[in-house]
């Protein structure tokens, strides 16, 4: 597409490739501004951000600029579109975007691809629809105000006449764009496709196996390279052993990584890469290969050891990062303490495909298929890593094979790119699950300390909560030891209590591996501890769990986190847009509380544990219901989840989001990352725990808010109360306080 | 050595240790069944051995001679199979990448057990990993599909 198609005035017109109607629309986050590309300002800041194509055919072209891993983003998108045209769902086709500016911010991780792309989607739609109306209508000589769109046509309000789109592309595409502010979006009460539950378009190819995703590409003449990797962080081969590699059939080329430099960042982490004709090879010569490793300071990293002084750093409190009233002198006041401690370990993402990267480098030049969350950053990076401009590099987005934050690393990418440079060939590179499993960007292991005090009535008087984890930021910075503002905003800044007396503090923590993000970061662990103790705090009082934390949260109303000298960025979103609102935050507990008939439950002594929290702008309810054994084995017959995440464009989809967050939630509390002498212990599913079939929920029960609030976050929010659910269920049941992840096999009572 | 795969004979004279995984990938380019683990640990990479689930990523290629074998892409001449249907219904998939696994060992299942109950689909599924989380929906459209067979 050349420069002058994008430009403001004629940015929708015919392209001679298609012969069709072409719009490029790009709105600024939470702005109904229409930005189209101005061929005067820089691309960083005009970019148009999503493409819809309506070719001669009548076919609706949709780009689709975020990656695909399981939350049906690409069918979402085509709802928003497909509404605003009144389309036939028959005639839409989603294309995949490769990483490009253009299209605005690309990076799906956040919970924010449509919070932060439907406004602008919508005027997109509406842009196109206005321009077929005035085609149509200028045919038969009336004005666009008679003509509405109609399943794939205009039609003529007064005369009932229609005409399909293919036959009038030809005049909409020479039509001048209309300026957004004439665009009206659809009233809601006009949706066809949104608020529903539509089937997600590549269903079909899932269950005939016919998906492509990064570890599928096939290149003509491509390499498949497999790399061993420094089992410590910042080690370097002494020696390397390649004879035996060298001898395995379709080795073609054995070649020493770069060696990583702090801070990580999306480096490759060295090693040696085997290249070979195809996987099979690539990993025997992996296996073959011996190498000795250089020690460094991280080689004394011993998990029991750095798991003792996260605790120790918790409990001796640290820097105040919000406070209200004297929490300290209140509890040394006090008669009776009461306080916890909350350990969880590091984690691995561990999705289903392991990380792949295809890169074919020819000259300047480079083409990448991966399976990014970020195709932006891929080709930044590849440019970066390769001394090429940015301009020169193609990145293709694949399916993506889960993601759960680890696809928004382009590390793999980079890999590729300089193996395929190196050897003037395509190189497919592949991460196997023990590359997934021992050298990833980790959930933070974290530890957590709660200090309160209750008056004579059981009512919470102050509450002191230090929480300290190594931080995403030391991958990215040298000598990091603090949480970064926006990971404590991740459920522990925004902390919803209506106490007197609190005070939130941060302790020191050092990195000994690369940290990055997993599903809802941070609000894993925060909401592990503070609804944990909401519990313990209830137990206290002897109060039943759900008053007890309604009691805690208190009146519904807008919090102010900056009365309280609290840094807060509402996930980067406007807070007058988003306030941080307990209503919400009750509704959802009395919704779920009803869905699973709490009070009645309880009396027929079925064991249930509750949490709420809010994150990236939704409000979610969960509730867990337990069963535990003589002998201390454990399962859940049931969960229980209402969500508030404003607008929905998809139900069925918010609702598998809602069920796939709460098992992954059980995942996280299953399965630990440790180490000894820096190497990590784990290494496939065998020692590393995910979720199975039988410990699945056996039914999961989702409620979906009925909302007109701006839409929020869906893939992430359903995540984080999970596990204090299931702990508090648990506890419930056997009066046991989970405390420390994960999770036992058999409840000791 | 040959080998009967979806119909259709083939050849192969490379190294014996290598998984069927492999041939069916990077040989065949049939890239339905997915690569998760490489130790018969999470089913990603679930065919139908003589009828029996079977992973492909530790099944030499020495042990397949003259073996008759099922992948999704041969799962059924429509892609119509029962429980490719509910899981369509059911909506089952969310990023897809372990379903193909999932169904292979899903038909294994009804093939041997017609009606099975809560507790044998679980065991019977137990060794095939879902990170999107998809389990109660797995249940559901195995207890569809038994119920259109029977």
């Amino acid at each position: 597409m050349s420069q002058d198609t994008l430009s403001r005035r004629s940015f929708l017109k015919a392209t001679a490739s298609t012969g069709g109607l072409s719009l490029a629309v790009t709105l600024l986050p939470g702005k109904h501004v229409f930005a189209a590309q101005d061929n005067s300002s820089t691309p960083e800041t005009l970019t148009p951000s999503v493409f819809i194509d309506v070719a001669v055919d009548g076919t609706v072209n949709i780009t689709c600029h975020r990656s695909e891993m399981g939350q049906q983003v690409r069918t979402a998108i085509a709802q928003i579109i497909a509404d605003e045209l009144d389309a036939d769902w028959q005639r839409i086709n989603v294309i995949q975007a490769t990483g490009d500016k253009k299209y605005g911010d690309q990076n799906t991780d956040g919970s924010r691809s449509i919070r932060r792309n439907i406004d602008r989607l919508q005027i997109a739609g509406a842009t196109a629809a206005l321009m077929l109306r005035q085609a149509a209508a200028k045919g038969w000589g009336i004005s666009a105000d008679d003509c509405v769109c109609d399943q794939h046509t205009v039609r003529d309000q007064n005369s009932g006449k229609k005409i399909d789109f293919a036959a009038i592309v030809p005049v909409a595409a020479t039509l001048p764009v209309p300026e957004p502010e004439t665009v009206t979006p659809k009233a809601r009460s006009a949706w066809k496709f949104v608020g529903k539950g539509v089937a997600s378009i590549d269903l079909p190819a899932v269950v005939k196996g016919a998906t492509v995703y990064g570890q599928d590409v096939q290149l003509d003449n491509m390499l498949v390279a497999v790399i061993v990797r420094p089992p410590v962080l910042y080690t370097t081969p002494v020696s390397v052993d390649d004879s035996k590699a060298k001898q395995v059939p379709g080795v073609k080329h054995i070649i020493t990584m770069p060696a990583l430099t702090e801070p990580p960042l999306f480096k490759p982490l060295g090693g040696v890469a085997v290249l070979a004709t195809h996987t099979w090879a690539a990993m025997q010569g992996a296996k073959a290969l011996v190498i000795e490793w250089s020690k460094n300071e991280h080689s004394q990293y011993q998990f029991e050891t750095e798991k003792a002084a996260l605790i120790a750093s918790a409990q001796a409190g640290g820097e105040i990062i919000r406070k209200k009233g004297d929490a300290p002198a209140t509890i040394a006041a006090a008669d009776d303490i009461i306080e916890a401690t909350y350990f969880a370990p590091l984690l691995a993402q561990a999705p289903m495909e392991p990380p792949a990267a295809t890169a074919n480098v020819v000259g300047d030049k480079a083409e990448i298929w991966a399976c990014t969350q970020h195709p932006q950053s891929a080709r930044s990076n590849v440019a970066g890593i390769l001394g090429i401009p940015e301009e020169n590099v193609t990145v293709n987005v694949t399916l993506l094979g889960g993601g759960f934050g680890r696809k928004s690393k382009p590390d793999y990418s980079n890999e590729a790119a300089l193996l395929s440079q190196q050897v003037n060939q395509p190189v497919k590179l592949i991460w196997r699950r023990e590359d997934d499993i021992q050298h990833g960007y980790y959930h933070s292991v974290s530890a957590q300390h709660i200090k309160a005090v209750q008056d004579s009535s059981g009512k919470t008087l102050a509450w002191q909560h230090c929480t300290a984890f190594p931080s995403i930021s030391s991958t990215f910075a040298k000598g990091v030891t603090t949480p970064s503002a926006g990971e404590l905003r991740l459920g522990f800044t925004d902390n919803p209590f209506a106490i007197e007396n609190m005070q939130l503090e941060k302790g020191e923590a050092v990195s000994h591996v690369r940290i990055g993000w997993l599903r809802s970061v941070c609000n894993i662990f925060h909401a592990f501890a503070i609804h944990s103790f909401a519990d313990e705090l209830a137990a206290k009082a002897q109060q039943d769990s759900k008053a007890y934390l309604l009691s805690l949260i208190g009146p519904g109303r807008i919090i102010d986190l900056a009365s309280e000298g609290a840094e807060y960025d509402n996930y980067g979103d406007p807070i007058e847009k988003f306030p941080v609102d307990t209503s919400r935050l009750i509704n959802v507990i009395e919704r779920v509380c009803k869905l699973a008939n709490w009070d009645e439950r309880k009396k027929q002594k079925r064991f249930l544990g509750l949490a709420a929290h809010r994150s990236f702008l939704s409000y979610v309810a969960t509730i867990v219901e337990v069963e535990v054994d003589d002998d201390g084995s454990w399962r859940i017959p049931a969960t229980y989840i209402s969500i508030d995440a404003g607008t929905i464009v998809n139900t069925e989809h918010v609702k598998a989001q809602c069920e796939g967050g709460a098992i992954y939630g059980l995942s996280c509390a299953l399965g630990q990352i440790s180490a000894q002498d820096g190497a990590i212990t784990q290494s496939n599913f065998h020692n590393y725990q995910v979720a199975r079939i039988q410990h699945a929920p056996q039914d999961i029960t989702v409620d979906i808010v009925d909302s007109e609030a701006p839409a929020a976050g869906v893939g992430e929010p359903p995540t984080p109360p999970f596990i204090p659910a299931l702990t508090n269920a648990i506890f419930a049941a056997t009066g046991v306080r989970i405390r420390t992840l994960p999770l036992p096999s058999q409840i000791k009572r | 050595m040959k080998i009967t795969i979806n119909g259709k004979e083939h050849q192969f004279n490379g190294d014996p240790q290598m998984p069927l995984l492999w041939f069916l990938r990077d040989e065949l380019n049939m890239k339905g069944t997915k690569y998760g683990c490489g130790m018969a640990l999470c089913g990603a990479c679930t065919v139908h051995i003589n009828g029996e689930a079977t992973r492909s990523c530790v099944l030499p290629m020495s042990a397949t001679d003259g073996m008759t074998i099922t992948t999704i892409e041969g799962l059924d001449d429509t892609d119509s199979h029962p429980l490719q249907i509910s899981w369509a219904e059911e909506n089952v998939p969310q990023c897809g990448y372990c379903q193909s696994g999932q169904i292979m060992q899903a038909a294994s299942l009804l093939a041997k057990n017609p009606s099975p109950t809560d507790l044998e689909i679980d065991q019977n599924m137990s060794g095939n990993i879902c990170r999107c989380g998809t389990y109660p929906r797995i249940r559901k459209a195995i207890k569809k599909a038994a119920g259109s067979n029977s």
